[in-house]
């Protein structure tokens, strides 16, 4: 396996997963500073 | 060639080259899913005006009927785990996650026809019993692989995935909403739909992560790493077969050490709203305490990284000190924060305590790995979440039934929680201590000839 393969199966792996829970953290954070407001 | 063959362990034996690293997104795809599970009590309402769609009616289901089905869920996430690990373990990450994704979205679908049929039963047979199982079969699915691929990193790979299942909360919770607004109607809730999108999408995520998921050849170490030869005190090279575990005094303490730290965090984490109402009245409005809530799930979420993390440095009996000694020191500074009326003493008291909750879960499969070796981690493993089942009930029965005998004893409901923080903290300085006997297994425990099929069961054939 050549090393950009790896390297581009790997950024969309991490994208796969990183992508949803970025959004459900932001989510959160914005709830949680709606409700501090 | 036979389709199931294709989640055979020894199919999944990874090519020389391949980057240990897709494995913890592999392991996340499972865990980002079955971490609905804590963002389940947003269906709790609306699941309440099924029939009567915008209030409940006397035919609609009540609220301490459906929380049931949360509590089947997690009392089948640890008998799945306990009686399904050895079978995980020998049949390979992929077979279990596929299992498990078919448990869980399936759990999803089966719910969906009991909200359709107004059925309750079939609520409590579909995300309760299927759902629990995939719970507790993908909970466990990439423990001991993640663990075989970073000998040199086993906390901090664990704790990648146990991380996700914290987070997949942050990712259901706003998704469950938003798919019950689009199925909304004036003569419908959208319950049942959103459960049928849901089921689809989790089950094309696990499935990524089933296909994603390899183990490394036999004798695969990573680059640099040289394992050592020779057992040190507290980490050893050997292996215990699963149900050899049982019979150590090790087990037992480390699921004491588990259901202890988990019983005082279970137990205030589901009163954490009400609690800071409660002890500063006029100061926490309701909207500001779910707030609050957001804000110790991310330390609950983060603490799983960050401690696992750290318990690759300072060695995982080290960590779980820190755990229960520092928690001891916080659950008693509770009381104290609202006697001086400090809502940051109490918030920067609870992320903390949250943090290390979060951080007891995903420090035990390498603490595990440290006395069991790393053969049947995974299965030991399942055995030893009947703990966190155990804590389960312990937690909120402790925490709500002490709150309710001090009010009913004339207790201010401001100083209602304080025997209650009290006696979390004496269950730490318990674990504390159950902790400290925790010693290296003693040899006659280890494996020695094993059976032929077993071991090629266990290392792929090859």
């Amino acid at each position: 396996m050549s090393g950009s393969s790896n390297g581009l199966k790997l950024f969309l792996a991490w994208t796969f997963v990183g992508i949803p829970l970025a959004w459900g953290v932001v989510q959160t954070l914005i709830n949680a500073i709606k409700a501090f407001h | 060639m036979p389709a199931t063959s294709f989640l055979a362990r020894e199919r999944t034996i990874a090519a020389s080259g391949y980057s240990r690293w897709l494995i913890p997104p592999a392991a996340l795809c499972v865990h980002l899913c079955i971490g609905q599970a804590y963002a389940f009590s947003v269906f709790n309402l609306p699941m309440t005006k099924l029939l009567g769609i915008t209030q409940s009616t006397p035919d609609d289901w009540k609220l301490t009927d459906l929380g049931w089905i949360f509590s089947i869920a997690i009392v089948f996430l640890g008998l799945s785990a306990a009686v399904f690990g050895r079978w995980v373990e020998e049949g390979g990450p992929r077979r279990a996650m596929f299992a498990a994704a078919l448990c869980w979205s399936g759990g999803f679908f089966i719910s969906s026809i009991g909200v359709y049929m107004h059925t309750l039963w079939l609520i409590y047979i579909g995300y309760g019993v299927l759902g629990g199982i995939g719970l507790g079969i993908g909970y466990i699915s990439p423990v001991s692989t993640l663990i075989k691929w970073f000998p040199d990193r086993p906390g901090m790979a664990t704790g990648m995935a146990i991380m996700g299942f914290g987070g997949g909360a942050f990712i259901a919770s706003p998704l469950s909403v938003w798919l019950m607004a689009q199925f909304n109607t004036p003569s419908h809730v959208g319950v049942a739909e959103a459960w049928i999108c849901m089921g689809l999408i989790y089950l094309a995520f696990m499935m990524v992560g089933a296909a994603i998921v390899r183990v490394p050849a036999d004798g695969w170490a990573p680059e640099g790493y040289v394992a050592p030869a020779e057992s040190s005190r507290m980490i050893t090279t050997q292996n215990v077969f699963v149900y050899e575990a049982l019979k150590t005094p090790q087990f037992w303490l480390i699921w004491w050490v588990l259901c202890l730290n988990v019983t005082a965090g279970i137990g205030v984490l589901g009163q954490a709203s009400a609690m800071s109402q409660e002890m500063f009245k006029g100061q926490v409005t309701a909207v500001a305490a779910s707030g609050f809530v957001g804000l110790f799930s991310l330390f609950n979420m983060g603490g799983r990284f960050l401690w696992s993390s750290t318990s690759d440095y300072i060695g995982r009996k080290n960590t779980y000190f820190v755990f229960f000694a520092l928690g001891t020191l916080l659950y008693a500074l509770v009381p104290t924060s609202g006697a001086i009326d400090s809502v940051a003493l109490f918030v920067v008291c609870y992320a903390v305590i949250f943090s290390m909750y979060g951080g007891g879960f995903a420090t035990v499969p390498a603490y595990l790995r440290d006395m069991f070796g790393t053969r049947y981690v995974g299965a030991i493993h399942g055995l030893l979440l009947t703990a966190w089942s155990a804590a389960g009930v312990f937690g909120p029965v402790l925490v709500n039934y002490i709150r309710q005998y001090n009010v009913d004893h004339g207790v201010p409901a401001a100083q209602a929680y304080n025997t209650t923080m009290y006696l979390m903290a004496a269950l730490l300085v318990v674990g504390f201590i159950c902790n400290a006997c925790v010693t290296a297994v003693n040899e006659r425990h280890y494996m020695k000839d094993e059976p032929a099929g077993r071991a090629a069961a266990a290392v792929g054939g090859n």
